[in-house]
C-alpha cells in the first residue's frame, strides 16, 4: 500500500548533519581557521565581500568557510547577515583620489605624476605551478621601504584639462540604494553602477567580454588601475562634522573610449567606469566596459543590440544571488504543475489522434 | 548566533513597514504590482523569499501558521519554512487548514474554502503574467498602465488555432475586477475558480522580482478565455485512491516500475482530515475503514 | 509636562503591537467599511489613539507626512518627529497625510500615483467624531455584496474612485477604531 513520505523534517536535519561533516573533511587534517582563510585566500574574501556588499573580511572569511569554499553560498550567506543589520547612516563619499595606493596603472600613459606602481599582481608571473607551496616553507618578505608622500591624481583629470574628456556631469546628490529601493528602469548611471558593483564577476566578465569581441564595441584603454586604502567618514550631526570612521580597500577603474562624435555630442575621449571593494581588478575593469557600454543611450549612440547595451538584460540577470536561488530553486518539487501539464499534453493528444482518425476516414 | 538575535518574526521593523506599505496599497489597487525594495532572506531567492517577506510582515504572536508546497505540509521547503517561523516568531504551526489563521503557499490553494479572518500568502516566481510575451519591464509596465492586453489574448488564441485548445495548465492568467491582468503564481488552472469572490485575503509575494500584489476578499477575478473556448479546469478525471474524493486535484504517482499508478488527493490535510472521517478509496487498506 | 508627552504614546513592545495594528489596517483595507479595533498608542491630542497606531505602524523616515492645519501642532510635530522620524511636507508631496476631513479639503491636492506606479499616492488618515453611524453603501473588492458605513462625503469618494486605478486610500480614525476606503470601493449614499 502507498503511504505518502512523511519525515521530511528528519531528512533536513540529516542531511545538514552531513553537511556539517563534509565540511569539516578528514579530521586528520588540521582544521582551516577563519584569520587563516582571512589572510591567505584574501581575493576570495575580496570577492565575497564585493558582491555580498558588505566590508568585513572576518565575516566573509567566516562564509567562504562555512560555504566550503563556494563562493557564491558565501555571497550569500553574507547578503543574508546584512539585511538584518541595523543602517545608522551613509558615509560621505570616498575620496579616491586620496587613496594609499598598492597599486596604479596606466595603459594610456608611459608616465604619470605619481608615478606607476605595479603592486601585488599576478600580471607577467609565469602561470606554472609552484610546488614549492606544496610543502610548508617560509615566504619570501616584499622589499619595504618608507611610502613617498606624492600626490597621485587621477590619470584622467589630465586629458580633461586639454578638454579631451567628455565632461563628468554632477550626480544627484544622494545615489539611489537598490538594497533599499526596488530596481526601477530606465536605470540611472549611478544605480547601473552601484548594480554592477555588486553583480556577479564572471557575468560582468563575460559581458565585458562580448564588447571587446564587437557586441557593443566601445574601443576601451584603461587610463587608469588604482587599489589601495581609501579613509571612510562619516558626518555626525552631533558635532558638525565628519569623523573617520574606518578605512576600506578599493579597486578603481577609469577606462578611455574613442567616441568619434555623435549628434549630440562632439568628438571626445568618453569614460568608463568600475568602482569595486577589495582588490578585484579583473571585476573593476569589467565593470568600467559594461559601464560604458550602457552609456550609448546618453552619449546618442546606436543601440545595436548588443547585449552589454542593454540595460534591462545587465541588471536584472547580473546578481548571483537572485540567479543562483532562482535557478536553483527548479530543484523544488514541482509535481503539481507538471500534473496539470502531463493531463493537458494527453487531452491534445487523443484530440489530435482523434483528427487523424476522422482524416482517415473521411 | 542564537534566535534572540533577530527581531520578531526575522525582519526589522523598517523593512517590514515598508512591506506592509506595500501590501496596504495592493489590495487597495487589485491585480496590480507594487514595487518592493525585498530584501536577501535567508533562504535562497525562488525558494519563497516573496512569501517569506510577506508572512513575516503579517504574523502576530498570536497566529496559527500552516505551510504548504504543493499543497503538502511535509514537503522539504515546506517543512523547511515552517520551521524558520517557529524560531524565529515562535507562532502555533498548524496543518489543520481551517486551523491556520495564515497559510503560506507554493503552487495550491487549499482544497476546502478558506473563511474570513484567513490570510493565503502565495510564493510567487515571475509576477509578471505577460513576461514570456515581452522580456522588458519597462514595456510591460506600459501595457498594464494602457491595459493594452492583445498580446495576451494573441498568445492563448495562437494556442487554440495550434492545439485546438489553450495550451496553458499552471500560472494561467487571470484579469482582476476587470481592470490588471494578473498571475496568479503557479497553481493549476484547477485553483483558478477559488482566486474570486473567496472570503480570505489572498497576498503574494514574489522576492527576486521585488513585487508584490493582492486580492482582497470577494474580488472578482475571471481566468482569460475566448466565447468558442471557455476556461476549462480540468484536472485528472479520477478519484483518490486513499480517500475517494471525486473533487480535489490528484498527485499522479508511479508505484512500482511496471507502469502501475495511483492517483492521491495534492493537499494533504485535506486527504487525511477525509480518511479520518472514514472516506475511503481504491487502495484503502480493506476492513480498516471505518 | 511637555516633553514627557513627546517621549510617551509610542508602542510599549513595537514588534508585536505594530504587527497587531498592521493586521487591522490589513482587515481594514481588505474589507471597505468594516470597523476594526486598534490600539496601542496614545498620541497627543487631536490626533487620535487609533491615527497614532498607524502612524506607528506604517509612516517612518522613508514616507514624508502631510498635517492638515487640524492636527498640525507643536506637540504632534514632535511626536511625529520623535516616534516616526517622518520629514512633514506640503500636501502634494506627502505619503502620508493626517487632519479632520474638512482640514484636508481639497482632495485634489494629493498626489494620486501615476498610469505607470499607481501605487505612488497618498494615503489620508481622516480623524472623526464617531464611525458607528452609516452614511454610505459601499460595494466592489474586499465587499461580498453591500456594506454600509461612515463616510465624511459621498461625492468627493466617488470622484475618487471615478479614477480608479489611481486615487488616494484613506482610513477612517476614531478613538480605538479605524475602517478604510480604497480607490477601488463604489460609494453610493445611504
Amino acid at each position: 500500500m502507498y503511504v505518502a513520505t512523511k519525515g521530511g523534517e528528519r531528512a533536513i536535519d540529516a542531511a545538514h548533519q552531513w553537511l556539517a561533516d563534509e565540511r569539516r573533511g578528514d579530521r586528520s587534517v588540521p582544521e582551516l581557521g577563519v584569520a587563516q582563510i582571512r589572510e591567505q585566500m584574501a581575493l576570495a574574501v575580496n570577492r565575497v565581500m564585493a558582491e555580498g556588499s558588505l566590508y568585513d573580511p572576518d565575516l566573509a572569511a567566516l562564509a567562504i568557510k562555512q560555504a566550503r569554499g563556494d563562493l557564491i553560498e558565501a555571497v550569500f550567506l553574507i547578503r543574508a547577515y546584512r539585511t538584518t543589520l541595523p543602517r545608522f547612516g551613509a558615509s560621505i563619499p570616498v575620496e579616491t583620489d586620496r587613496m594609499d595606493i598598492i597599486r596604479r596603472i596606466s595603459a594610456t600613459f608611459k608616465d604619470a605624476p605619481g608615478g606607476q606602481i605595479l603592486g601585488p599582481t599576478f600580471d607577467y608571473t609565469h602561470r606554472l605551478l609552484d610546488f614549492k607551496l606544496m610543502a610548508d616553507g617560509a615566504a619570501p618578505e616584499a622589499l619595504r621601504k618608507e611610502a613617498e608622500a606624492v600626490a597621485a591624481p587621477h590619470i584622467l583629470q589630465l586629458l580633461d584639462r586639454d578638454g579631451l574628456m567628455e565632461p563628468l556631469s554632477e550626480g544627484a546628490e544622494t545615489p539611489p540604494d537598490l538594497t533599499r529601493e526596488p530596481l526601477e528602469m530606465p536605470a540611472d548611471r549611478p544605480l547601473r553602477l552601484q548594480a554592477l558593483a555588486r553583480g556577479d564577476e564572471g557575468f560582468v566578465l563575460s559581458m565585458a567580454y562580448s564588447t571587446q569581441r564587437g557586441y557593443g564595441r566601445t574601443h576601451a584603454f584603461v587610463g587608469e588601475l588604482r587599489i589601495g586604502t581609501c579613509a571612510v567618514e562619516m558626518e555626525i550631526p552631533e558635532l558638525g562634522f565628519a569623523v573617520e570612521i574606518g578605512e576600506i580597500e578599493l579597486t578603481e577603474c577609469e577606462t578611455v573610449n574613442q567616441f568619434t562624435g555623435s549628434k549630440s555630442e562632439p568628438p571626445q575621449f568618453t569614460r568608463g567606469y568600475g568602482l569595486v571593494m577589495g582588490q578585484s581588478e579583473r571585476k573593476a575593469i569589467s565593470m568600467s566596459l559594461v559601464d560604458r557600454a550602457l552609456r550609448w543611450e546618453e552619449l546618442g549612440e546606436d543601440y545595436v543590440g548588443a547585449p552589454a547595451q542593454d540595460a534591462e538584460f545587465v541588471l536584472y540577470h547580473c546578481d548571483n544571488i537572485q540567479a543562483t536561488g532562482f535557478l536553483e530553486h527548479i530543484k523544488l518539487p514541482h509535481y503539481v504543475d507538471f500534473q496539470s501539464e502531463l493531463e493537458l499534453i494527453r487531452k491534445l493528444r487523443r484530440a489530435a489522434a482523434g483528427a487523424e482518425v476522422k482524416e482517415a476516414a473521411e | 548566533m542564537t534566535e534572540q538575535a533577530y527581531n520578531f518574526a526575522y525582519l526589522d521593523e523598517a523593512t517590514k513597514r515598508m512591506i506592509r506599505r506595500a501590501l496596504l496599497k495592493g489590495l487597495a489597487i487589485p491585480g496590480y504590482q507594487v514595487p518592493f525594495a525585498s530584501r536577501e532572506m535567508p533562504m535562497p531567492y525562488g525558494w519563497g523569499t516573496g512569501g517569506v517577506q510577506v508572512t513575516a510582515a503579517c504574523l502576530t504572536p498570536g497566529d496559527t501558521l500552516k505551510v504548504i508546497d504543493q499543497g503538502a505540509d511535509d514537503t522539504t521547503n515546506a517543512v523547511s519554512i515552517r520551521k524558520f517561523f517557529e524560531r524565529t516568531a515562535q507562532v502555533r504551526t498548524t496543518e489543520t487548514t481551517a486551523e491556520a489563521t495564515v497559510i503560506q503557499t507554493r503552487h495550491r490553494i487549499p482544497e476546502v474554502a478558506l473563511t474570513q479572518g484567513q490570510i493565503l500568502v502565495y510564493q510567487v516566481p515571475i509576477p509578471e503574467p505577460l513576461r514570456f510575451l515581452e522580456p522588458r519591464e519597462s514595456e510591460t509596465r506600459r501595457m498594464h498602465a494602457l491595459e493594452e492586453y492583445g498580446l495576451m489574448h494573441v498568445k492563448l488564441y495562437e494556442d487554440i488555432a495550434r492545439h485546438g485548445a489553450i495550451a496553458t495548465s499552471y500560472a494561467y492568467p487571470v484579469k482582476v475586477e476587470g481592470r490588471y491582468v494578473m498571475d496568479p503564481s503557479p497553481i493549476p488552472k484547477f485553483d483558478n475558480p477559488k482566486l474570486g469572490g473567496n472570503a480570505a485575503i489572498q497576498l503574494f509575494g514574489a522576492g527576486r522580482e521585488q513585487r508584490i500584489y493582492a486580492l482582497p476578499p470577494y474580488t472578482d477575478v475571471v481566468s482569460l478565455d475566448f466565447e468558442d473556448h471557455p476556461f476549462d479546469p480540468s484536472k485528472a478525471d479520477h478519484a483518490c485512491d486513499l480517500c475517494g474524493s471525486g473533487a480535489s486535484y490528484l498527485d499522479e504517482v508511479i508505484t512500482d516500475d511496471t507502469g502501475s499508478r495511483m492517483f492521491v488527493c495534492s493537499d494533504t490535510s485535506y486527504c487525511t482530515t477525509r480518511q479520518a472521517e472514514g472516506h475511503t478509496g481504491r487502495l484503502s487498506p480493506k476492513g480498516e475503514a471505518a | 509636562m511637555f516633553e514627557a508627552e513627546v517621549l510617551s504614546g509610542g508602542f510599549s513592545n513595537p514588534a508585536h503591537e505594530s504587527a497587531r495594528a498592521f493586521r487591522a489596517c490589513l482587515e481594514a483595507m481588505a474589507r471597505p467599511g468594516r470597523i476594526q479595533p486598534i490600539t496601542g498608542a496614545t498620541p497627543p491630542a487631536p490626533v487620535s489613539p487609533a491615527a497614532g497606531a498607524i502612524l506607528l505602524t506604517l509612516v517612518d523616515a522613508t514616507t514624508p507626512i502631510f498635517l492638515a492645519e487640524s492636527h498640525d501642532t507643536e506637540a504632534v510635530r514632535k511626536w511625529i518627529a520623535f516616534h516616526c522620524s517622518a520629514p512633514v511636507v506640503a500636501a502634494g508631496e506627502a505619503d502620508f497625510a493626517i487632519g479632520t476631513w474638512d482640514a484636508l479639503q481639497p482632495l485634489s491636492q494629493f498626489a494620486i500615483g501615476t498610469a505607470d506606479y499607481p501605487d505612488r499616492s497618498a494615503t489620508l488618515i481622516i480623524d472623526c467624531e464617531d464611525l458607528s453611524e452609516p452614511t454610505a453603501l459601499l460595494s466592489g473588492p474586499g465587499i461580498e455584496t453591500k456594506q454600509p458605513a461612515y463616510l465624511p462625503a459621498i461625492d468627493a469618494f466617488g470622484a475618487n474612485h471615478a479614477q480608479f486605478p489611481l486615487g488616494v486610500d484613506c482610513y477612517f480614525t476614531s478613538g480605538g477604531q479605524v475602517s478604510a476606503l480604497p480607490r477601488s470601493t463604489k460609494v453610493e449614499a445611504l
